[in-house]
């Protein structure tokens, strides 16, 4: 049940931030220095901390989607939904562990 | 003779169904489309945050002469073009769904859902002519090395 609200919670808040990346990256066709400027504030320390927040968005709405896929096509799915679930978790740390430790050194580097 | 004492069978639904059937297979398709599409989203949208986000100074290394150097290459063109239609129509069709299951009124849901068409039919039609029409030079000073030729 918490994984669905989490899914729905997830895609949302995606699909906003899909409106906005499309049209900051629009900004391009502006200027270069309208796109440099506003790209900016991705590099900035608070927004850099939102963007794991993102990306975690991002790979919990992908793995519990493959779930959903595996439980509705593949014929084992429904039985083994609850330990898909933990794979997703597991999954879910195992990528955001090197993602989380990489881009705050990106973001707080120099 | 005693039949006809047999109550109706309950056809009232508990709520009335907020999408009617129309005979047509839309909504098949549609879950259909959200399977498919999500699949495919899974690795264009991973990819896209390794290549921007995990290589070389991810995030920092990011600007207009990063993006240039992206769209120099028809792969990269198309790999973008192809993650903005499927997820700008896989993300609208799931506020759809929101919006089904949580605007009550009729009007309420019939004006979100037209807002909502039309705001990411928008969205595609920008994004898809950034991709289409961008220039790497479009600043007459740049420095860029596509732009030095000539």
């Amino acid at each position: 049940m918490w994984s669905w609200v989490a899914h729905r919670v997830t895609g949302v808040l995606l699909f906003f931030f899909l409106y906005v990346h499309v049209l900051d990256t629009a900004l391009v066709r502006v200027s270069p220095e309208a796109y440099n400027t506003v790209i900016a504030t991705y590099k900035n320390p608070i927004v850099g901390l939102l963007e794991v927040g993102l990306v975690g968005a991002v790979l919990f709405h992908a793995f519990n989607g493959v779930r959903v896929v595996l439980i509705d096509f593949w014929s084992k799915g429904p039985r083994v939904h609850r330990q898909m679930l933990w794979t997703v978790l597991v999954l879910w740390v195992l990528l955001m562990l090197p993602f989380t430790i990489r881009h705050l050194a990106n973001v707080f580097g120099e | 003779m005693t039949t006809a004492a047999l109550p109706p069978p309950p056809t009232t639904p508990a709520r009335s169904p907020r999408v009617r059937s129309t005979g047509s297979n839309f909504e098949l398709y549609a879950w259909l489309f959200m399977r498919v599409s999500g699949v495919l989203l899974v690795v264009l949208v991973i990819g896209h945050l390794f290549v921007n986000l995990m290589v070389g100074d991810g995030i920092q290394a990011v600007d207009f002469g990063f993006v240039a150097n992206k769209w120099a290459s028809p792969f990269w063109q198309v790999y973008d073009l192809l993650m903005l239609w499927l997820a700008m129509i896989h993300g609208t069709n799931g506020l759809r769904t929101v919006i089904n299951d949580y605007a009550e009124r009729d009007q309420t849901r019939f004006w979100l859902k037209a807002l909502l068409v039309v705001s990411a039919a928008a969205v595609v039609v920008i994004g898809t002519l950034t991709i289409f029409t961008f220039d790497p030079c479009i600043d007459p000073e740049s420095t860029l090395e596509v732009c030095q030729i000539g």
